[in-house]
């Protein structure tokens, strides 16, 4: 295709892509390295008869609007907000290294330092659903891989529903059954003989129940992929393996695993990037008191309760936009490789 | 793989399936309870006395004289007029699909037709901006847009949900339109169409499978979006599941918090209807990607 018939084929996307996704960028740098005004105060001196004068200071509204309306991005503070307390907080890290008596002690002091508290929980939770999903959706494509034709398809409708639901939803279903008054909470109440026990009680639970649910709607993804993949595992080669007296599982092993390997690839890439962005559950399961992710802190600074906090809400989405590049540096990296040497030759 | 290869020991079959029949409740339970807690009154299905009460109905026996009321949809629908959520929601992710959809389909046609290395490239960009976390992207967008004054409004919030979905949309077009003989549009052109008439004319006619498949996806995205429409909607035009958030904060007051369990029920069901009858698509839409490349 012609240069010119393939940018006006191409156009609108790449535009819709450069204004709201490759701008916002830039505008989340730019908004990361501002701050909001800071107050501007007015002493009034207010005097009444035979009582004398008094001076109030108080917040000169007017004089705000105006600094607001001349520089609505805020004053400029270079690389401030990174550095202070909400982000990474270099003073008080230093601090804790210097207090903490060994490295559990100081990463339990990092643990109060808002950043690195989202952070901890975004990476556990990342790493944590990513192989779990992968293991148990791998199970599920081999069990429902023997189920007869006909149960096949309702099987799979019921399977990917988790996946399909609004993740805001599929938390608070759960949500709703885990909660103390719930069914499956009197049921743990109930095993556990500990009528006080709530899983929003201790960061431990919390974290615990936030990960059953990242399990439970990803595993479907894992799922469908492998079973399709299932589909395309050469005869011949089983046959082949059963002739040479494989047993179940070592066909599993030597046949199956390494055919579906590449597909293995394509899951963890996809689940590492959509765990990482995790937002919707800890707003179901009203955690934030024992788990925030990066997302969260993001959401819950634009929600500010009197002003939305830009620009460190812009901070955080810069150090999280860089950990999605490491996240994905490995794979840029092997596309890139790949690239080069096809072209050397 | 109904042969040799397959055959096994009674045993292993009734672990497998015993295995699929805890994963099959795990995943379908929860949608079921809700369904039936939602026609409860909250002091049934928000149990302290005991789970049986849910199953019974006691209360709800008590407060409205049936074991099943719809007093919760009642409240939700039009107390609170959930149906202008619901109405939102239908204009938003409709708008989303058609217009993404019509940008998609150019794009991924220009990116399978090109052999340019610049072709490439587009793709590898659309992969990192998928990575993107759309609400470090929203930070980005709401002091602009209250600038310029466009925040609030669904045109606004619908251009932002294209723009995002553009990159999976540019993806899934682009193989599915690899699969079309080049020689199709090829020959239209050697008998004097231009590439647009010729996309037109040869293309779009067969290129409905594909276009549906997509067109699934994003309407799931629009659809179960959370932080862009919580973040860029004004009240009046919030869609349905930032306006479920919103029933959250207020649940203290008795009986709120069976809104939100009807509101989600109901927001749930379009969702089933829609995987019925697409799964077909769906499963091979997902497994597009993946058995491919």
């Amino acid at each position: 295709m012609k240069h010119g018939a393939f940018l006006r084929f191409i156009a609108p996307s790449l535009a819709a892509m450069v204004l709201f996704i490759a701008l916002p960028i830039v505008s989340v740098l730019i908004q990361s390295m501002h701050a909001e005004h800071e107050q501007v105060l007015k002493v009034v001196e207010n005097c009444v008869p035979f009582a004398g004068c008094t001076e109030t200071t108080s917040i000169d509204q007017e004089a705000m609007r105006e600094l607001r309306e001349e520089r609505p991005l805020g004053r400029f503070v270079g690389g401030d907000i990174y550095a202070g307390r909400n982000h990474l907080a270099f003073d008080s890290v230093g601090a804790a290294w210097a207090a903490s008596d060994g490295i559990g002690d100081f990463l339990s002091r990092l643990m109060n330092l808002r950043f690195y508290k989202a952070l901890a929980f975004t990476l556990t939770y990342t790493f944590v659903v990513t192989p779990f999903c992968i293991v148990i959706g791998l199970c599920v494509a081999l069990a429902l891989n023997t189920l007869p034709k006909l149960l096949k398809g309702p099987t799979i409708f019921l399977s990917i529903l988790p996946m399909m639901i609004t993740p805001l939803i599929g938390g608070l279903v759960l949500y709703w059954m885990l909660d103390s008054r719930g069914i499956l909470g009197s049921a743990l109440i109930y095993l556990t003989g500990d009528p006080g026990l709530s899983l929003k009680a201790s960061p431990v639970l919390t974290w615990v129940m936030l990960i059953v649910y990242g399990v439970w709607s990803s595993i479907p993804f894992a799922f469908v992929v492998y079973y399709a993949g299932l589909q395309t595992v050469p005869e011949d080669t089983l046959e082949s393996a059963v002739i040479d007296g494989a047993s179940r599982w070592e066909r599993i092993r030597y046949v199956i695993i390494p055919h579906l390997a590449p597909l293995t690839t394509f899951i963890a890439l996809i689940q590492l990037m959509d765990n990482f962005r995790v937002l919707e559950p800890i707003v179901s399961f009203s955690a934030e008191a024992n788990a925030i992710s990066l997302s969260y802190a993001i959401l819950n600074d634009l929600r500010g309760t009197e002003t939305a906090l830009f620009g460190s809400a812009a901070a955080t989405s810069m150090l999280t936009i860089i950990g999605v590049a490491v996240l994905l540096s490995p794979v840029i990296w092997r596309t890139w490789r790949d690239f080069t040497s096809r072209n050397a030759h | 793989m109904a042969s040799k290869a397959s055959a096994r020991s009674p045993l292993a079959t009734a672990v497998l399936w015993g295995f699929l029949a805890i994963w099959i409740l795990a995943a379908a339970f929860p949608f079921v309870w809700t369904l039936w807690g939602s026609f409860k009154v909250e002091l049934d299905f928000f149990s302290l006395r005991g789970w049986q009460n849910a199953l019974t109905g006691r209360f709800t026996e008590a407060q409205t004289g049936s074991p099943f009321t719809g007093q919760a949809y009642e409240a939700a629908w039009l107390r609170e007029e959930f149906w202008r959520n619901a109405l939102n929601t239908l204009i938003v992710t409709g708008s989303v699909v058609v217009i993404s959809l019509t940008f998609g389909t150019l794009g991924g046609y220009a990116l399978a037709r090109s052999g340019y290395r610049y072709a490439f490239w587009i793709l590898i960009v659309a992969l990192i901006f998928r990575a993107m976390p759309h609400i470090t992207l929203v930070s980005g967008y709401l002091l602009p847009f209250f600038q310029w004054g466009i925040w609030g409004s669904i045109p606004t919030t619908v251009i932002v949900l294209v723009a995002i979905n553009q990159p999976f949309t540019l993806w899934m077009l682009h193989s599915f339109f690899l699969n079309i003989p080049k020689d199709l549009d090829e020959s239209a052109m050697v008998d004097g169409c231009t590439r647009f008439e010729a996309f037109r004319r040869v293309i779009v006619p067969v290129m409905w499978p594909g276009v549906i498949t997509t067109g699934l996806f994003s309407f799931l995205l629009a659809y179960n979006d959370f932080a862009v429409t919580a973040l860029l909607l004004r009240e009046e035009n919030l869609t349905m599941v930032p306006k479920i958030a919103s029933f959250l904060g207020s649940t203290q007051v008795d009986g709120e918090i069976m809104l939100a369990v009807s509101s989600v029920v109901s927001a749930t069901v379009p969702l089933f209807l829609l995987v019925m009858v697409f799964q077909r698509q769906i499963v091979s839409g997902l497994t597009a990607g993946a058995v491919k490349g």
